[in-house]
């Protein structure tokens, strides 16, 4: 098996024209992590809904394990494990009760069942919580417990929405050695979003980068950022300057280019960069600009972002929520 | 056989979380003694209106207030649906491959739990302040059995609006008009031949007053059978129409997500 997952041009619009998908197309390799990257609002919630059969496309296709996800949407459920942005375990009742109950729903029952919950308890450091409700644990116990509760059936395809959205640094830690843990260990496939690049970066054997509802770039975060020939530059102006001031000082420079500027950022990238300082300095010097700070650095993927998406990446929280 | 499996998993899950809140438990125990008693002194004198007949008022309250109690606690089941929305129990569900009816006769279940156990206390109340029933247990297993019937529709119906609107407002805003309306132009409180003709000619199409009538009729004496099973019939017709609609609202709530 080849493909773990397939999505094609698919397309979602939410009432009063709100265009959540507008043509995604993505192949994720079984055995792998595949992290679906970008800021809030820009269909990652939307694609794993489709994919894990909660929500239907206006158009497209898409199969997961080789199955049509649209067609035979039970077939694809028995599969998969999801965990979604909330929660979803229930809140009245244990941690062991909601693995079990999981384990019901999947038809598992008896002795494996037992098994299979203490074995998860115990991998998940929740054994001695078990026996209390869920509303006592805390965001991480919870999380852990979410991630539980996905393996359960244990899946071939392993959805991850957002999981370290909200986490502590060392839960999220945690949390990516897990996830590393899964693929190597048990041959799992991964799909996982998030809007922190740096985690893609850390997890992702292949990455997506979605924007408005389409993949803007695709490949290994390696080879995304090998793309991008050259050095990062970023320039701290003392005083906000206005755009063609800027583009007319470093318009001639030779080796430059991508330069674009917000607020009193200029960014560029330049071939050379510790040869492409000094003479940006004194460029932007000849026209009266004052330089505050500036920073040179291997491209990241916030580069990859900015060259494929034409602006620069925000992940700030309150970007707002993508259509629920 | 996966079936039953998933609705008992979904009924002991509703369960646990009712069990587990001693204020539900009380509130329980003690709604149906306020409303027995208060009613019961409120409306005492209808019995001394001319034309009524079948002995005391609490008597003939019983049923009225079993059937009553049965929707207004069942009409809110679409809440713990909201509920499970908003913290993503929902999406789990939908995600894996329970059965979707088990969803609906899960939480159906729960309520016709709630419904027995409240009946019980009011027929026991309504015994300790000097009602009767000449039928025995059998009339009152009766009439609890068409509460829990008209119950389970409620629950049902409402379970399928919760799908539908999603929001706690709306289903608020549609449960509390509609259950009290329909316990009204019923026969629960009020002998059918002293209501007002166009009450009683609404009632006829009143589901509420499908289950009021059967219920009395079959706890108390001269019992018109032919009018419990009709009745019965009904409710049991639209429970499978209330089940199917909600059963089916899941789709639309996962167009709509």
């Amino acid at each position: 098996m080849a493909e773990a997952i397939i999505a094609r041009e698919l397309r979602k619009s939410y009432p009063k024209d709100v265009r959540a998908l507008d043509g995604l197309s993505l192949q994720a390799e079984a055995g792998t992590i595949f992290a679906l990257a970008g800021p809030n609002g820009a269909g990652k919630s939307t694609t794993v809904k489709i994919l894990t059969t909660l929500s239907r496309p206006d158009s497209g296709e898409a199969q997961v394990t080789g199955i049509d996800v649209l067609r035979y949407p039970d077939r694809v459920r028995q599969r998969i494990g999801v965990v979604g942005q909330k929660t979803g375990a229930t809140p009245e009742a244990t941690g062991r009760e909601n693995l079990v109950m999981q384990g019901e729903i999947y038809g598992l029952t008896g002795r494996p069942l037992r098994q299979r919950v203490e074995e998860l308890l115990e991998r998940f450091q929740l054994r001695d919580a078990a026996d209390r409700s869920t509303k006592t644990y805390s965001g991480g116990m919870r999380r852990r417990l979410d991630v539980a509760l996905g393996l359960v059936n244990r899946p071939e395809v392993l959805f991850l929405d957002e999981p370290t959205t909200g986490l502590d640094p060392e839960a999220r830690m945690e949390l990516w050695q897990e996830i590393e843990r899964l693929v190597g260990d048990e041959e799992m496939t991964i799909l996982l979003t998030t809007h922190y690049l740096d985690e893609a970066d850390r997890l992702a054997g292949q990455l997506a980068i979605v924007d408005k509802g389409r993949i803007v770039a695709q490949g290994t975060p390696d080879a995304l950022k090998s793309e991008l020939r050259g050095d990062a530059i970023q320039v701290e102006l003392a005083n906000p300057s206005s755009g063609d001031r800027v583009h007319e000082a470093l318009r001639s420079l030779p080796g430059l280019s991508a330069i674009g500027l917000e607020g009193s950022t200029v960014r560029a990238r330049a071939e050379h960069g510790a040869s492409a300082i000094p003479t940006i300095l004194s460029a932007l010097e000849k026209e009266g600009i004052t330089v505050a700070s500036m920073t040179l650095a291997r491209p990241s993927l916030d580069d990859v972002y900015l060259r494929y998406a034409g602006r620069v990446y925000h992940d700030d929280a309150n970007g707002g929520e993508e259509a629920a | 056989m996966k079936a039953a499996r998933h609705t008992w998993q979904i009924t002991l899950r509703y369960l646990r979380a009712l069990f587990r809140q001693p204020a539900w438990i009380g509130i329980t125990l003690i709604q149906p003694m306020i409303w027995l008693l208060l009613f019961g002194a409120l409306f005492k004198s209808i019995a001394k209106i001319p034309g009524f007949h079948g002995g005391s008022y609490i008597e003939f309250l019983t049923p009225g207030l079993i059937v009553m109690l049965a929707i207004s606690s069942a009409g809110w089941s679409g809440m713990a649906y909201i509920e499970d929305m908003n913290i993503g129990v929902m999406d789990r569900f939908l995600v894996s491959p329970i059965w979707r009816g088990a969803l609906n006769a899960g939480s159906v279940a729960q309520q016709v739990i709630i419904i027995a156990l409240q009946s019980l206390i009011v027929a026991g109340l309504s015994l300790a302040v000097g009602g009767h029933f000449p039928n025995g247990v059998g009339g009152v297993a009766i009439l609890i059995g068409v509460s829990a019937l008209l119950g389970a529709s409620f629950a049902s119906l409402s379970n399928a609006l919760a799908l539908v609107v999603r929001q706690r407002e709306s289903l608020i805003g549609a449960v509390t008009s509609v259950t009290l309306p329909l316990t009204f132009l019923s026969t629960a409180f009020m002998q059918q031949t002293l209501v007002p003709n166009w009450i009683r000619w609404v009632a006829r199409f009143n589901p509420v007053n499908w289950a009021v009538q059967a219920g009395r009729s079959a706890a108390t004496q001269h019992t018109d059978w032919n009018l419990v099973l009709t009745r019965t019939g009904l409710l049991a017709a639209l429970l499978l129409v209330s089940a199917w609609l909600a059963t089916r609202s899941f789709n639309s709530y996962q167009r709509s997500i």
